[in-house]
């Protein structure tokens, strides 16, 4: 069951320094979150919040409340802004990692394998799965940590940054084969791309101040990917720009 | 110019040097033999040479294999039990900190007069810089690897062994490649002090008998055989760890 996400006065603090606090959000379930905001505001420290992933320097305050009451570690498949994928295992087992990391017998991993090399086709990465990252293209290596992010099963998908290292047009792919693979799945992604966030996200947020707080800023109506060169979109997208300047909430 | 025909470059200008140093200032054998009569007594000599070559060599192949694998033991063990390397790192210094030469004849007397006590020098000289490359390579592991093993929920073991011991290797390499440089240093130092056999035994008797071309001729064996041993290592490392 995909749940739903609630943050209750989510706070992080990085020793004696207020990162963000007071943060209330509910992300429904399936739904797919942008968040937008200037560098270092606090955007990564909230999703490495979400991912379980603070520091012992780090005090988190208040609660994170899934709809499901499962604890949400357990839920989540993580993906940074760089592939990480390892350079000693070729496409197929860096795909298979997790299954490898969690014990699984072998008999789950003869299924994890149909399972990687059925998820690499749709990919468009079944002819590279015993190559090795060095001979990957940056596309395709992201498609593989796409892939491998996949592989995990999780209901809830978060994503830092996860195009920006690809030039404009293995971006557009990527987003357009993200959005199929990662369907029915609530995804949070952070961005700094106005562009990327009308074309993927529901419900488009924006991260600012200090300590930072978070402010929603739109919700595109139409059926994603959309279309940034639709009047409606090349409006919202001019309003996020003067949004991102003055500080102001489109309704 | 290829790899291969510069290092054959300089060693043939310094072979030249040599020769005219000897020629020059017309210096006996027992001070500086000429490289001609250096090769002159490796060529009769051969026999004798290759006698006591193989036993230093078996000292030494046992004591960079014993050796790499002690520090790679010990390399994981303080990297895995973090408590571990609080109380034995400083044991670890100390191994590099004593003079192998100082406590070779100790050896002899604990390891016997056999290839034990030479095994037990070598081990002692490449124990520290395996642990050390390898203890360095898993404290070093990306971050981002390791963060990311955590969101899936991985144990500690299954970090340890997928993540962490592969991303170390190429530091373990370069530990590996110092270990099979020094490894034959070892059992030279084990035979100076007490043996009956192997090149330091040869050189020893030569030196006490003013045969300094015979020195020379085991010196060159030794540096043959320690850059044959760099140059396997070398290519197996470059094999296995490729990236």
């Amino acid at each position: 069951m995909i749940p739903d996400i609630h943050l209750v006065r989510a706070g992080l603090s990085y020793r004696h320094h207020i990162i963000f606090n007071d943060i209330n959000l509910h992300i429904p379930a399936g739904s797919t979150l942008a968040l937008l905001g200037a560098s270092g505001i606090g955007k990564t420290s909230l999703l490495r919040m979400l991912a379980g992933l603070t520091t012992s320097a780090e005090t988190i305050q208040g609660h994170i409340k899934m709809s499901n009451n499962i604890n949400i570690d357990t839920q989540i498949a993580y993906m940074a802004q760089q592939d990480l994928l390892l350079p000693w295992l070729n496409v197929l087992d860096n795909v298979m990692l997790p299954l490898k990391l969690c014990r699984h017998t072998s008999k789950d991993n003869r299924k994890g394998e149909t399972f990687a090399e059925n998820l690499l086709e749709r990919a468009g990465l079944a002819s590279a799965k015993k190559l090795f990252p060095h001979q990957l293209s940056g596309g395709m290596r992201q498609r593989t940590a796409l892939v491998r992010t996949l592989i995990q099963e999780k209901p809830v998908i978060l994503m830092d940054e996860p195009f920006s290292a690809l030039d404009t047009i293995t971006r557009y792919h990527l987003q357009n084969l993200a959005l199929e693979m990662l369907r029915n799945k609530t995804i949070i992604f952070i961005t700094h791309d106005p562009i990327e966030a009308i074309r993927l996200a529901d419900n488009i947020y924006l991260m600012e101040g200090s300590p930072a707080t978070i402010k929603h800023i739109a919700s595109p109506k139409s059926a994603a990917p959309r279309d940034i060169h639709d009047d409606i979109n090349i409006k919202l997208h001019a309003e996020i720009f003067t949004r991102l300047a003055s500080g102001e909430v489109i309704t | 110019m290829n790899n291969y025909l510069r290092p054959l470059i300089t060693t043939a200008g310094l072979l030249l040097l040599w020769q005219s140093v000897v020629i020059l200032f017309q210096l006996p054998d027992y001070i500086l033999p000429s490289p001609e009569q250096v090769v002159k007594v490796m060529h009769q000599q051969r026999y004798l040479l290759l006698h006591h070559m193989l036993p230093t060599l078996t000292e030494t192949l046992a004591g960079f294999m014993l050796g790499a694998l002690a520090g790679c033991v010990a390399a994981c063990l303080i990297a895995y039990f973090k408590s571990l390397s609080r109380w034995f790192f400083p044991l670890l210094i100390i191994s590099q900190a004593l003079p192998v030469f100082a406590i070779a004849p100790l050896l002899v007397i604990w390891f016997g007069y056999g290839p034990g006590s030479k095994i037990a020098a070598a081990i002692l000289m490449i124990f520290f810089p395996v642990t050390s490359a390898l203890y360095d390579g898993l404290r070093r592991t990306n971050p981002g690897w390791l963060e990311l093993a955590k969101t899936m929920n991985a144990s500690k073991h299954a970090i340890f062994w997928h993540i962490q011991l592969p991303s170390s290797l190429p530091t373990l390499a370069s530990g590996l490649r110092i270990a099979a440089v020094v490894a034959p240093v070892g059992a030279i130092v084990g035979e100076w002090v007490g043996s009956s056999k192997g090149l330091g035994y040869l050189m020893l008797n030569a030196n006490a008998r003013l045969q300094i071309d015979m020195m020379f001729a085991a010196l060159l064996v030794i540096i043959t055989m320690s850059l044959i041993l760099y140059w396997c290592v070398d290519l197996s490392l470059k094999k296995i760890v490729w990236w």
